[in-house]
């Protein structure tokens, strides 16, 4: 049976999920329901000197049906006196002293940074996150994602911090940043024991096309909010691996951004993360996702015969390399099983309009499924992920996996296109259709282009 | 299986005749145009009579679009929100999706499209600006689904057009005929209106065209005439006992139920003849009226019925029960129906033969005839030239025009009865052929 117990930097907990610093940690009420339900840590929403808010606070990005694929938030840090939320994480760690309670802080001045440090530790609090992220409200005020996108301060900033701590320090960083491993490395290099990453991305999830006014709407007008919630996970994702991959960062880490089930866990972890945190999942759907993420985790790692996260942390990381690393050797083409295509011609579509024209249709109307055209297909993938059936179009591999060439040896071996129309252009010989074909290619009813 | 109680009062016969396919909520809507895949060359297009572009259409709802959504509609068919009702989409552009072909329902297209529809007939949404004037006039006999849809493509085409209804509402049978679970009188009433509103043709009610003075004053009055007069009353069986109390038209009998609702009489054991898709109507409709028993008979076996599969399963559902391979002898009673004798068919290679000594009395109170609407001949042939084919549908040419070339006609008068969406696919095709009989011009 998988061994879920994590330890990161320290600070251990009983699963390595736990719900970030957010409006789903702004109480010990919120908190202890969460830990009864089964999370194993939460990082407090950000203790400091109290905000005011404003009213609305959250915005959304919907796919067709499916809601908040992406949200964002221009809500603050805590607006609870810091000594009602002192008493709280001392009631939540008397209640479950096992379980990860993480201080997140967001302070100014290094006399007051000093002082929350103490005040938190002996509240009882795990560990402690800096909140140098938040890309709204408190970096126009010289905190949050203001000290992240600086590196010399934020070093500053948490060897202030570890001239106090006694408990493990995690720097929480910003993405909006050209480099995510700067400030990384600047956590370290100010001594900071762990990074946890990403926090919200600067954004307007959408505009009010009939009030002119960007969402969320605060009495008709609006400012930029912070984006999380699944859209991001892919940035996330790669931030993660770009600071698991830098030597000089070797830092645990605790991924953000967009988990929402046992997968996203398993892919953060397989990029190096040791815990994760969850905030829009949980906003959307409650505590009670753990439900589900529990379960498939157990079941993922017994079934690959992992007994521990160790044994798969950062085991992905291997296979990331460079693009110039690549094997422009190996080839796949896409290949189509008529007896799984519905006939909706999308992979057709997509290809005819959005790719290499790879892909024909059956001159007989009666017979909707189309056919690969292997020598225009270059093996991009994109019939295959357009595809609405499970496992109906897949990439085969067609070269004999004997051959290995990168851009790399190219490159030394002074093999690679240098001019404009040099003739070893990868495109040169594959078929493209004369320009006027498009304009006398039979056209379904109602189609224009 | 349903069982209905005999409805007594209108809320009684509205939840009993709860719509088929009932008008989509905003939500219900948002959702179900998500699903839809968005085809290449989509086969729900093509399964189309009139064609719509149903992925654009679906596709305008999602995307908050819905005068879009409608006005792409009605692009195609004037005859949209009925269709959306009335259609057997199953058969059609439902039946074609290709979420069929993997076991995922299909996406619900005419309910989405009904909801479009819904919404500008409503908010009296003008979408159209009809064509400049011509100044050529157009009659247009009956108002029904042909009649509306030649009159709305007319208008755009530029011609004035006057539409002679013999009944006192339009929309033919889709006031008249069609089940009122499918489509109520007011939904119907209210598109045509909707329609009027926009394209300023004139309807003229209780305005019957019954012989050669009307139609040559309708020759020296217009520049052209187009016929949308569809079937006439449900044919006669030819059996003894036809004509005794309790027996009556299928058709007739829905015409009766649609415009009388729970007043209508219905028997308590009833026996439909006839295997089409208004015998299924009938026999649905007695079932939601509280009839004890319905049995549907008819001569030949299920496969063979002229009915859509999922006429006769709704049928079913409702509580009818069938007889098949039975020929009906005889009407039997004093006066008032007592029931029908019967004799049993073998079926042999499609030819039927009655088996000798097989004769049995089924007992009912009222027989409703589903055996099909006659056609109008004995009108029609009081126009000069129109010739008709054998089976008394109105012979044209490609462009609906008659062998009286200022005559025009589509619908179930030229097609010998099929579904409200041919009528306006034909009927738009046939405003062409007006329009170019008229000016010369091709469009």
């Amino acid at each position: 049976m998988a061994d879920l117990r994590t330890n990161l930097a320290g600070i251990k907990s009983p699963n390595p999920f736990w719900l970030a610093s957010a409006p789903p940690t702004n109480s010990g009420y919120q908190i202890m329901k969460a830990f009864d339900a089964g999370w194993g840590g939460a990082v407090w929403k950000t203790l400091g000197v109290p905000v005011v808010n404003v009213s609305s606070r959250y915005g959304a990005v919907n796919y067709r049906d499916k809601r908040m694929v992406g949200f964002n938030n221009i809500e603050l840090i805590t607006d609870r006196p810091l000594k009602d939320n002192l008493r709280e994480i001392s009631e939540v760690k008397k209640r479950f002293p096992d379980h990860a309670v993480i201080a997140s802080l967001m302070v100014e001045t290094k006399e007051e940074w000093h002082q929350i440090v103490r005040d938190v530790e002996n509240a009882g609090a795990d560990g402690i996150e800096l909140n140098f992220g938040c890309p709204h409200g408190m970096c126009e005020r010289g905190m949050g994602s203001a000290v992240g996108q600086e590196p010399k301060v934020l070093q500053m900033i948490v060897e202030w911090v570890k001239e106090v701590a006694k408990v493990p320090v995690i720097t929480k960083l910003t993405p909006n940043i050209s480099d995510i491993t700067r400030p990384a490395r600047a956590a370290r290099a100010g001594g900071s024991d762990a990074i946890s990453l990403i926090n919200t991305i600067q954004s307007i999830v959408g505009v009010d096309i009939d009030q002119f006014v960007p969402y969320p709407i605060v009495d008709g007008k609006s400012t930029n909010g912070g984006y999380c919630g699944p859209a991001v996970k892919p940035i996330a994702l790669n931030m993660v691996k770009n600071c698991a991959q830098h030597p000089d960062v070797n830092l645990p880490i605790s991924g953000i951004g967009g988990v929402e089930n046992w997968r996203d866990a398993v892919e953060f972890i397989l990029l190096g993360a040791t815990t994760v945190q969850v905030c829009t999942a949980v906003m959307h759907f409650g505590f009670g996702i753990i439900r589900e993420i529990l379960p498939g985790l157990e079941r993922y790692m017994d079934e690959k015969g992992f007994k521990t996260i160790e044994d798969f942390r950062g085991k992905a990381l291997p296979n990331i390399k460079h693009w110039e690393d690549l094997n422009l050797k190996y080839k796949v083409t896409a290949s189509i099983n008529e007896s799984k295509c519905i006939g909706c011609q999308l992979c057709y579509t997509a290809c005819e309009d959005g790719a290499h024209q790879a892909i024909a249709l059956s001159s007989d109307p009666a017979n909707r499924i189309p056919s690969i055209i292997d020598e225009n297909c270059v093996g991009c993938n994109l019939c295959s992920l357009v595809c609405p059936v499970e496992d109906c179009i897949t990439m085969e591999r067609r070269d004999d996996g004997k051959e290995h060439l990168t851009w790399g040896e190219r490159t030394a071996a002074g093999n690679i296109p240098k001019t404009f129309d040099d003739p070893l252009a990868g495109g040169l010989h594959h078929w493209v259709p004369e320009p006027a074909g498009a304009l006398v290619k039979k056209k379904p009813r109602h189609y224009k282009g | 299986m349903a069982e209905y109680k005999r409805p007594t009062t209108e809320a009684d016969f509205a939840a009993n005749f709860h719509p088929k396919k009932p008008l989509m909520s905003d939500t219900e809507a948002y959702y179900e145009s998500s699903r839809c895949l968005y085809c290449y060359d989509a086969p729900c297009i093509n399964a189309c009579p009139t064609g719509i572009d149903i992925p654009t259409f679906i596709r305008q709802i999602n995307n908050d679009n819905k005068d879009g959504a409608a006005k792409t509609i009605y692009d195609s068919n004037w005859m949209g929100h009925a269709c959306g009702n009335v259609c057997p989409t199953e058969e059609l552009c439902e039946g074609a999706c290709v979420y069929t072909k993997s076991d995922v329902k299909p996406i619900e297209i005419g309910r989405l499209q009904a909801h479009a529809t819904d919404k500008v007939i409503h908010a009296k949404k003008k979408l159209f600006i009809t064509g400049k004037p011509t100044g050529k006039k157009v009659a247009v006999i009956g108002a029904g689904p042909a009649g509306v849809s030649c009159a709305c493509e007319l208008r755009m085409l530029g011609h004035a057009v006057d539409i002679y209804e013999a009944r006192e509402k339009p929309s033919g049978l889709c006031v008249y005929g069609v089940a009122p679970y499918k489509l109520t009188n007011e939904e119907a009433v209210d598109e045509i209106a909707y329609l009027q509103e926009q394209f300023g043709f004139n309807v003229h009610y209780n305005k019957p065209v019954t012989g050669r003075a009307d139609f040559e004053k309708l020759e020296k009055d217009h520049d052209a005439v187009f016929i949308g007069i569809g079937l006439g009353a449900t044919s006669a069986l030819g059996i003894p006992g036809e004509d005794k109390k309790g027996v009556m038209g299928a058709l007739e009998f829905v015409e009766e139920l649609r415009n009388k609702h729970q007043s209508t009489p219905v028997g308590s054991k009833v026996i439909v003849l006839g295997g089409g898709n208004t015998a299924m109507d009938a026999a649905s409709e007695s079932c939601r009226m509280g009839a004890e028993s319905v049995t549907i008979a008819y001569r030949r076996g299920p496969e063979e019925m002229g009915a859509y599969s999922f006429e006769f399963d709704l049928a079913k559902k409702s509580g009818a029960k069938a007889l098949f391979n039975v020929t009906p002898l005889e009407v039997l009673g004093n006066g008032s129906v007592t029931g029908v004798k019967f004799i049993r068919n073998s079926s042999d290679n499609g030819k039927l033969e009655a088996i000798p000594g097989s004769e049995f009395v089924e007992p009912c109170d009222m027989v409703l005839l589903g055996t099909g609407q006659g056609k109008q001949v004995e009108l029609l042939k009081q126009v000069s030239g129109l010739t008709l084919d054998q089976k008394g549908r109105i012979v044209v040419n490609e462009h609906f025009q008659t062998t009286n070339a200022k005559y025009f006609t589509a619908g179930d008068a030229m097609n010998g009865g099929v579904e409200v969406v041919n009528a306006a696919a034909e009927a738009k095709r046939a405003a062409h052929g007006i329009h170019t009989y008229l000016t010369g011009q091709k469009n």
